[in-house]
């Protein structure tokens, strides 16, 4: 038999989210406190535990608006329901999940860490992306991926148009159908090291059912690294 | 034959010098020009306008004597903890990238010494510019290059860009010559290649997501920090009044003459409208909201000295920044590397290429031999110097027109030179009380 952890329960209908916020980032700067918190009754509020710093397992019961797990670090945080704009944007390490769909820009500017989207997410998943792993098991809008810069993206389903608009280096897979490449982004060589890439993300994810042989490799092909006038019509 | 004058010869005013030599440029190397610095242009401004000292209707304050308190308070409207500057002349974001570490780490230490702030830019905090800057304000700006929220948290200050008045709309290029390993290494990118920052943020569109924005920072940050919002000035009536509204502590509004490390010349020359009336239209913002010394206005592009500052003060603004200044008082364009200079094409005075990373000053560079020429100790105090004769000028004007404290300047105190100054700072024409657009003639 395990022992299990009593959850921190805060109702978000009568605590201020500024409450909520402030205790969850107590645990950081007191180095103690619980580790398990469960929130009920978000209602679609903004910046729900946003900001936080250290390894906390925070489970949201309902649906989210903005900024949901901004600038995450080290913890948990677990989204039972839908995410607006911005989800786990900026994250730095940790883990976020969203078992419904989530709005645009997810996870915009990220630096590092896994977000995990189980139903769809709209235009502009993993702008910027900075080194964040992105799995969505659905299908992500127009301009998904636009300048990413590192990190992966996987999606199960299928990929708006202009997918990787002026990407870097960042690492494209998609299952389904991809309606338009963007600017300077390509179809590049599915080999072994990037089937076994995904693998390993979709086992992370906790997605068992897709096979990782199934995708196609999308990134950059270098050639507006260096502004020459050649290429003024592309910019 | 030489190019001087010569009975016969007359020049063009429409298609000068400066113009032929753009044109033949422009037809040889088919690419816009690419520069730093600010917009070159003669504009109306600070220079436009007189004060009216004190005399038989006023009397003035004994200069070395009485007292002109200088200090300003920013951040008053939400934050826990507003920024106390002893003087209202701040150091403007600069983005290590575009200037050395050593450049970045000498206007902490000027500014220090003065007990102002000083503010990051595109490309993240350093651990030099935060060790040598007690109060330093962290920029967000679209690229999001090098955020993150533990220097988020060792911020004083957190400053929302918009847009900057050297180029309002437009995003910014670092020049794949200046990415050096530690550049690349901050910005999550390849050493060497071309760095794009978007002209908009990535998570927002318009004043409702930013207020949901900013209502974000401040929980990431528990309330503590003063949340600033920076727009280049164009249509800044409406841009100061949303940004109020979205719940910016303080609001920097950055006129056409702002400088910029790197931008297409027609962008810096064409594209937003001049320092001297973009102050009027964020104070009139800010006091129809009833809320003017409340949410604190910085003003910058184009601070050159004292005159310059107080003026600003007057026309009711409650601090300055200043960039290209700063750079010049750090030995910018400096005649002692005039030799230099020359070799790059170039001249001291002139010297506007802050783009290409050769500056001979070691300032605008990430070559590592140039960044060593600038010693980061000299180069603060002469940012320290700087900031200390703005001061004093401020002060006397202040005291020449009876003040006891700079931000009791007003505009009842300035008069004009020309019609455009009067229209634009919206004070009368000297010598009359014509004040056009506002005041029968």
């Amino acid at each position: 038999m395990t022992a299990t952890v009593e959850a921190e329960v805060v109702d978000l209908a009568v605590t201020p989210l500024r409450d909520l916020n402030q205790r969850l980032h107590d645990v950081a700067l007191a180095g103690e406190g619980p580790s398990s918190w469960r929130i009920v009754n978000p209602r679609g509020a903004h910046a729900v535990a946003c900001g936080l710093d250290a390894e906390l397992d925070v489970e949201i019961h309902g649906h989210v608006g903005y900024y949901c797990a901004g600038m995450n670090k080290l913890a948990t945080v677990r989204v039972r329901g839908n995410a607006s704009t911005g989800i786990a944007e900026n994250m730095m390490s940790g883990l976020v999940v969203v078992e419904g769909s989530v709005s645009q820009s997810a996870g915009a500017t990220a630096h590092g860490g896994l977000l995990v989207v189980h139903g769809d997410a709209a235009a502009r998943c993993g702008i910027s992306m900075k080194g964040v792993d992105i799995v969505v098991r659905g299908s992500v809008g127009h301009l998904s991926a636009f300048m990413a810069q590192t990190g992966n993206l996987v999606v199960c389903g299928d990929a708006g148009d202009a997918l990787g608009d002026s990407i870097y280096e960042a690492r494209l897979y998609v299952r389904g159908s991809v309606a338009g490449l963007g600017t300077d982004c390509i179809e590049k060589e599915m080999r072994a090291e990037h089937v076994e890439q995904v693998r390993e993300l979709l086992e992370r994810a906790g997605i068992d059912d897709v096979g990782a042989a199934d995708f196609r490799r999308y990134g950059s092909a270098r050639q507006l690294y260096n502004f020459t006038i050649d290429n003024a019509g592309a910019y | 034959m030489s190019g001087g004058w010569q009975p016969g010869l007359r020049e063009s005013a429409l298609f000068d010098r400066n113009v032929i030599a753009e044109i033949q440029r422009a037809a040889k190397e088919g690419i816009y020009d690419i520069r730093g610095f600010g917009a070159k242009r003669k504009l109306p401004h600070f220079d436009d306008l007189l004060f009216l000292g004190a005399s038989v209707s006023r009397y003035p304050l004994e200069g070395y004597r009485e007292r002109c308190d200088t200090n300003v308070t920013l951040g008053t409207r939400f934050a826990k903890k507003p920024l106390e500057l002893k003087i209202p002349v701040t150091i403007a974001g600069m983005s290590f990238g575009a200037l050395s570490a050593p450049a970045k780490e000498a206007l902490g230490r000027g500014a220090t010494e003065m007990g102002t702030s000083t503010t990051t830019g595109d490309g993240g905090m350093t651990p030099e510019e935060r060790g040598h800057s007690e109060v330093l304000v962290y920029q967000l700006l679209p690229s999001r290059y090098g955020m993150n929220p533990d220097d988020l948290r060792r911020a004083d200050a957190i400053e929302v860009v918009v847009g900057q008045g050297a180029k309002p709309g437009g995003g910014g290029m670092l020049l794949g010559h200046k990415i050096s390993d530690r550049v690349a290494a901050m910005r999550d990118l390849p050493k060497g290649i071309d760095q794009r920052s978007a002209c908009r943020h990535p998570d927002w569109t318009g004043p409702d997501d930013l207020e949901i924005k900013i209502g974000e920072l401040r929980e990431i940050t528990d309330w503590q920090k003063p949340i600033f919002v920076k727009v280049g000035a164009t249509r800044t009536y409406y841009d100061v009044q949303l940004a109020v509204k979205a719940g910016a502590d303080v609001i920097v509004v950055d006129g056409m003459q702002g400088g910029t490390a790197a931008t297409q010349d027609v962008f810096i020359e064409h594209v937003g409208i001049p320092t001297l009336c973009a102050i009027p239209l964020a104070v009139q913002a800010l006091q129809e909201l009833g809320l003017h010394r409340e949410v604190q206005l910085i003003v910058s592009g184009g601070i050159r000295s004292g005159a310059d500052v107080a003026k600003a003060l007057a026309l009711g603004a409650d601090a300055v920044s200043i960039g290209t200044a700063a750079l010049i008082a750090m030995g910018d364009n400096s005649p002692d590397y005039e030799a230099e200079y020359q070799k790059i094409g170039s001249s001291a005075g002139y010297y506007d290429d802050w783009q290409d990373g050769r500056d001979p000053t070691g300032i605008s560079t990430q070559d590592d031999e140039l960044a060593a020429r600038f010693d980061p100790e000299l180069g603060g105090r002469r940012v320290a110097n700087y900031l200390r004769v703005l001061t004093l000028e401020t002060q006397t004007l202040a005291r020449a027109c009876g003040k006891s404290h700079v931000h009791n300047l007003e505009p009842e105190d300035l008069v004009a030179l020309t019609i455009e100054a009067a229209a634009m700072a919206r004070v009368p024409l000297a010598g009359t009380d014509w004040v056009p657009g506002r005041s029968p003639f």
